[in-house]
């Protein structure tokens, strides 16, 4: 289980999470799914902080390079491009098992009538 | 199947669901994750949960708010939610077939999902996990006064209590009943009263005296 004082301990570590004073708030739902999978992946001891913080910037970086706004619109989608980086760099999963999966789910959400929960099934892997 | 790339058809048709390229990668990913045993997603569920409160613009407050402020705001509201809200400049991609059903003395309405995709969280925010469980839509649609009371919201006998069922096509959001006392209140205090849980009906507004002055 996470402790909930970890989630506020990555809000003061990270820098730039999009917060009020209460702690992180997130525009849409898959931004706390990313969130909650790196906080999974930190108790699981895949990374430290301090890594995860360098990996984010690194990723932020390469972004606003490439004509990133930097509005804090984009900040989770930094976070989901670092958690791919590390994953990918720790030799979990390679990219293209990664981009199978995303065609799968994209393969699922096609098959699937408007409003009926969206499942995976082998058959999504073509 | 034809091939097809990540694009976004930008059509409300009857087939075919949309998952935006983001949802698509954090979907991966977790999927990943979950078969070789990096993470549980009962655990990533629960840490989602401590923030349900606290995603997306949480903006329905402010709709009911208005309601109770302006009555033309209000009858524009119950006559095309969906026109209303997009009026008030808040985000309504999902809100296209929103439709807002106002709580009397008489009638009480109570929404249930089947269908979680189509819950309208720019709205209302992310529904409580118990709100998607199978026996929490069956009860009340069977029982809707004892899940009511489950939440310890007791209704005059006489109030009709109305469930509705949302669907791809039509999301609801419960316009409650303003409480008394609360007679020229400004829009920011009359929203502090609306929770999430009254706008699906499963909750009354709160009572001047029960927030924090």
């Amino acid at each position: 289980m996470i402790d909930p004082a970890a989630a506020r301990s990555v809000a003061d570590t990270v820098p730039g999470i999009p917060r009020d004073a209460e702690g992180p708030v997130f525009r849409e739902p898959w931004e706390a799914q990313a969130f909650a999978m790196a906080l999974a992946l930190h108790a699981r001891g895949l990374f430290t902080w301090p890594e995860w913080a360098a990996t984010l910037g690194a990723e932020i970086k390469r972004a606003q390079e490439n004509g990133d706004p930097d509005t804090g619109e984009t900040y989770y989608r930094h976070w989901l491009g670092a958690l791919e980086r590390l994953v990918t760099d720790k030799g979990i999963v390679d990219r293209e098992t990664l981009a199978r999966y995303v065609d799968a789910w994209d393969h699922a959400a096609d098959r699937t009538q408007h409003g009926a929960p969206i499942e995976l099934r082998p058959e999504d892997f073509r | 199947m034809a091939d097809h790339e990540h694009d976004h058809h930008d059509h409300h048709g009857d087939h075919g669901s949309e998952l935006s390229e983001a949802q698509l990668r954090v979907r991966a990913l977790e999927t990943i994750l979950t078969e070789k045993g990096y993470v549980d997603p009962a655990a990533l569920d629960a840490i989602v949960e401590t923030y349900e409160t606290r995603i997306g613009p949480r903006n329905g407050a402010l709709v009911v708010a208005r309601a109770w402020n302006d009555p033309v705001f209000r009858q524009a509201l119950l006559e095309d939610a969906s026109k209303a809200v997009a009026a008030l400049g808040h985000i309504s991609r999902v809100g296209d077939h929103l439709v807002a059903v106002e709580n009397t003395p008489r009638r009480h309405n109570m929404i249930v999902c089947t269908l979680c995709s189509c819950y309208p969280w720019e709205v209302l925010g992310l529904p409580p996990i118990w709100y998607k469980s199978a026996p929490y839509r069956s009860r009340a649609v069977k029982d809707p006064r004892g899940v009511l009371a489950d939440f310890n919201v007791e209704l005059p006998k006489d109030t009709e209590i109305r469930v509705w069922d949302s669907t791809a096509e039509t999301r609801f959001l419960v316009l409650p009943m303003r409480p008394e006392g609360t007679e020229g209140w400004s829009e920011e205090r009359l929203a502090d009263l609306v929770t999430r849980d009254s706008m699906i009906g499963t909750g009354l507004a709160r009572k001047p005296g029960e927030i924090a002055q």
